[in-house]
């Protein structure tokens, strides 16, 4: 146990983690209005509708593998009956078509960033990082795959990368696990946890805002104004008050609620900053 | 019955003379930033014409707004919720840039700093997008006046639906002015589709908002709404939308757009409606019949059942007594010679226009026959197919009835006010004709054709238990010389800066604001920026204080 691999292995992850979720915390605190996806689509429409999907629907999938391939213990597989070769194939075989479909959307994607004028122009030193931690992520990775998964005897990161994450997570690092692993993997590991370091700085921070409450909300949203300035008379202390409590939406629709979409990013001032105002589901 | 009240615009459209002055005021104060050059809150398209941004009327293309189901249910034209979530990477119906245009420069550098040559130099065109030379192909209104019309206008969506002799003719035939904001609709496709719920519709009065803190950037807003008045911030890469000047609307004052036009034309007020009975409605199978639905949506103030609903709903007296006073409900509600733009989008818009009747006073006049002569009027409305077909293609979902009876409307005024100012004997028949009285024709030339400043805005302050909050808020438009000044008794003290020392509730600091802003040579606050002509772009000495003398110059 050297002194780098500690750092590597150790302190580097817990860096890169301390700054993922306190970078994301004092962002949201200090920057909403700067916490946006940074589309650039109406610049350039024709290559974004092919590369973006592509990109984005790959990177689903590899992040499922990658969640089932860490997170998922080899003991759990096998007790539902899937076994170690079983597993290889689907890993392989998943891994590869959302690999090869990530990668293609994302080489139109850096096409489009270096070649069309205005894309180029906006594009900011953050934005360089984040795609060059990236692209090297993805480099390494699908070195790595090719090989030692597909070409090479399938290395067992199941026994050793896998539960090294998760000692980091328990906090009961356990360094050993990762020297001897590959130095595709662990560049593979070492790219990845530099992006996460850099994530809440970066454009990356869309990501968190997934509007998945979407779904649940009603269409019409409606919001007051702040308590102090409406149609209605601010109620003195002591009348009843339509503003803040005993909310007289919930006996006028039948769905009321507040339309919290479960991300982070819901309704952000409306729930936060001032607790007078509420949403009200408009049918 | 869930009274709601909602601020909403009357456009009386005889009146416009196309001067953009609207749009100008308006882009000064809301749009004129990095990142919104090529925006317009306000818009005054030529029809017919393209519009802006180009084209946006053509729904099978861009596929805005709702569209009813054959269950009878309404989905947004773009898709179910599940849908726009997955097209959330690429958005399949997001204008781009060049279909409003490509926002531009000039190098005026060039004028002053070009060396001595044999020609005058040239201060030629940059695009604000890539700084790049610029060939300048497409503007907001490029087809101003008709302009270029003979190659455009036959992609006019409106008249790509009517017949086809119309190409033909109409260019002799008629032309008018469409101002255009955001409609504050009562069912908006905008706030439907955004994924974040950024957007929302305010309780108090209607208004339609983006909340700049929780907008992600997906973009669903900017293509939902079928009028095209969400914007997407190319800088600050967040929507951004017509706010119906609500820090005005708070204060009583109309917005920048209705304070300096020209023609005096807008109108502004509350409607007093049910927002239980919006869907249903929405939701007719007959677009011929959406605009019925739609007043019938609206309530009447005077009953006394809606304020009683309205009062346990908790709002205020004066806010009552504002709605029953709104030019908007006289227009829509009592005279009917209002009508919404492209109903059949049901998205339930709520800023109206009054059609013009001037293409069919022209073509009498033209004629060498009395254009002020109610019957010459009535048969040339009769006859004037065209004209007619393409208003009830903007407000009517094509049909020509009702755009036909507030035509009559106003043909019936215009010759029966004829007769009192040349002193004869007004011809009560005129009035019947269109089924009104005359009284009621007077009251209504009153508001259309004197439209005095207090008939025309009638807007409620906000509930401003912390007053004093407001009163600082001193309008910059407001000094002497600015756009907003003097103005009726009626309206608050902060408009005429002569007055300000009103004793109640005016606090020192906003005196002398008002004091320093009455003075145009003075900056409001000596040595500071003014951040309204700000670009954003350096000199950003004067956005702070000066530095303590001691520590040096920074
Ligand atoms: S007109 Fe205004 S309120 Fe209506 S859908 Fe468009 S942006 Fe929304
Ligand atoms: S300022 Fe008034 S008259 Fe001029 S274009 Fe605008 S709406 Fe028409």
């Amino acid at each position: 146990m050297t002194v780098t691999e500690v750092l590597a292995w150790v302190a580097f992850p817990y860096i890169a983690a301390t700054s993922f979720f306190a970078g994301h915390i004092i962002r949201f605190r200090y920057d909403k209005y700067g916490w946006t996806s940074r589309s650039s689509q109406t610049y350039e429409n024709k290559l974004l509708a092919w590369g973006s999907p592509l990109f984005h629907y790959g990177i689903f999938g590899v992040f499922a593998g990658h969640a089932l391939g860490l997170f998922i213990p080899r003991e759990w597989t096998e007790a539902i009956g899937i076994d170690e070769h079983a597993y290889h194939l689907i890993a392989v075989w998943g891994g590869s078509i959302a690999t090869a479909v990530m990668i293609a959307g994302i080489i139109i994607l850096l096409i489009r960033r270096s070649t069309v004028g205005r894309v180029v122009r906006v594009t900011t030193t953050m934005d360089v990082v984040m795609y060059t931690l990236l692209v090297a992520t993805v480099v390494f990775g699908t070195a790595a795959l090719l090989k030692h998964q597909i070409f090479g005897e399938a290395f067992n990161y199941r026994g050793t990368i896998s539960p090294w994450l998760r000692s980091l997570m328990i906090f009961q690092p356990d360094v050993t696990l990762m020297t001897g692993v590959p130095l595709a993997f662990q560049l593979h590991v070492l790219t990845a946890v530099a992006l996460f370091l850099v994530w809440p700085y970066t454009r990356l921070v869309h990501v968190l805002s997934a509007p998945f409450g979407y779904l649940f909300r009603p269409y019409v949203v409606y919001r007051s104004r702040d308590a102090q300035r409406g149609a209605r008379k601010t109620p003195r202390g002591w009348e009843h008050s339509y503003t803040v409590e005993s909310d007289p939406a919930g006996s006028r629709s039948t769905d009321s609620g507040s339309m919290d979409s479960g991300s982070m990013d819901s309704g952000s001032t409306a729930s936060g900053s001032n607790p007078s105002e509420r949403e009200r589901a408009g049918r | 019955m869930r009274v709601m009240a909602q601020m909403s615009m009357v456009m009386n459209l005889d009146k416009c003379i196309g001067c953009h002055t609207c749009s100008v005021t308006c882009k000064q104060v809301w749009t004129n930033r990095d990142g919104m050059e090529y925006v317009w809150f306000n818009n005054v398209e030529t029809r017919p014409g393209l519009g802006y941004p180009r084209g946006y009327e053509d729904q099978e293309k861009w596929k805005g707004g709702w569209e009813r189901t054959k269950r009878g249910r309404l989905k947004m034209r773009a898709g179910g919720r599940m849908s726009l979530l997955f097209r959330i990477f690429a958005n399949p119906n997001l204008p781009t840039i060049d279909d409003y245009y490509e926002p531009w420069t000039y190098d005026y550098d060039m004028l002053t700093k070009a060396p001595q040559t044999k020609n005058g130099p040239v201060a030629r065109p940059k695009s604000q997008l890539t700084g790049k030379d610029l060939d300048i192909q497409w503007s907001g209104n490029w087809d101003d006046n008709l302009g270029g019309s003979q190659e455009t206008a036959a992609d006019d969506p409106i008249l790509a639906h009517m017949s086809e002799h119309v190409k033909m003719e109409f260019e002799e035939t008629f032309m008018f002015y469409l101002p255009r904001i955001c409609e504050h609709c009562l069912n908006p496709t905008c706030v439907s589709a955004c994924p974040s719920g950024a957007m929302y519709k305010r309780e108090e009065d209607g208004i339609v908002l983006v909340d700049q803190d929780a907008c992600r950037g997906w973009r669903m807003c900017v293509s939902g709404c079928p009028y095209k008045k969400v914007y997407f911030n190319h800088k600050t890469n967040k929507a951004e939308k017509c706010t119906l000047c609500y820090p005005l609307i708070e204060q009583g004052k109309p917005t920048i757009c209705s304070e300096t036009c020209v023609g005096r034309l807008r109108y502004l007020g509350l409607m007093l409606y049910d927002a239980d009975a919006v869907l249903e409605a929405a939701s007719i199978e007959n677009e011929h019949e959406l605009l019925e639905a739609q007043r019938n949506v609206m309530l009447d103030p005077f009953d006394p059942a809606v304020i009683a609903a309205a009062k346990s709903e908790g709002m205020a007296d004066d806010w009552i007594e504002a709605a029953q006073k709104s030019p908007i409900y006289k227009l829509l509600s009592e005279y009917k010679v209002a009508l919404p733009l492209h109903p059949e989008y049901r998205t339930m818009p709520m800023v109206w226009y009054i059609p013009p009747l001037s293409p069919v006073v022209d073509v009498v006049s033209n004629t060498g026959n009395d254009g002020e002569d109610v019957r010459n009027l009535f048969a040339a409305i009769d006859k004037l197919r065209i004209p007619l077909e393409y208003l009830a293609g903007l407000f009517t979902a094509g049909d020509t009835a009702p755009v036909e009876q507030s035509l009559r409307k106003l043909a019936a005024m215009r010759s029966y006010m004829r007769d009192i100012n040349l002193g004869n004997e007004p011809d009560e028949s005129i009035a019947q004709a269109v089924g009104m009285t005359g009284t009621e024709i007077e009251a209504m030339y009153r508001l259309l054709a004197i439209a005095k400043y207090e008939d025309r805005y009638v807007i409620p302050k906000a509930h401003v238990e912390q007053a004093r909050d407001l009163e600082d808020l001193a309008c910059s438009l407001d000094g002497d010389g600015g756009p907003g000044m003097g103005g009726p008794e009626r309206s608050d003290r902060l408009r005429s800066p002569r007055k300000p020392a009103t004793p109640s509730g005016a606090t020192v600091a906003g005196f002398k604001a008002l004091k320093n802003m009455s003075d145009p040579t003075q900056p409001s606050t000596p040595g500071r920026l003014n951040l309204l002509n700000w670009d954003g772009r350096g000199g950003d000495s004067g956005l702070f204080p000066p530095a303590e003398p001691a520590g040096g110059s920074a």
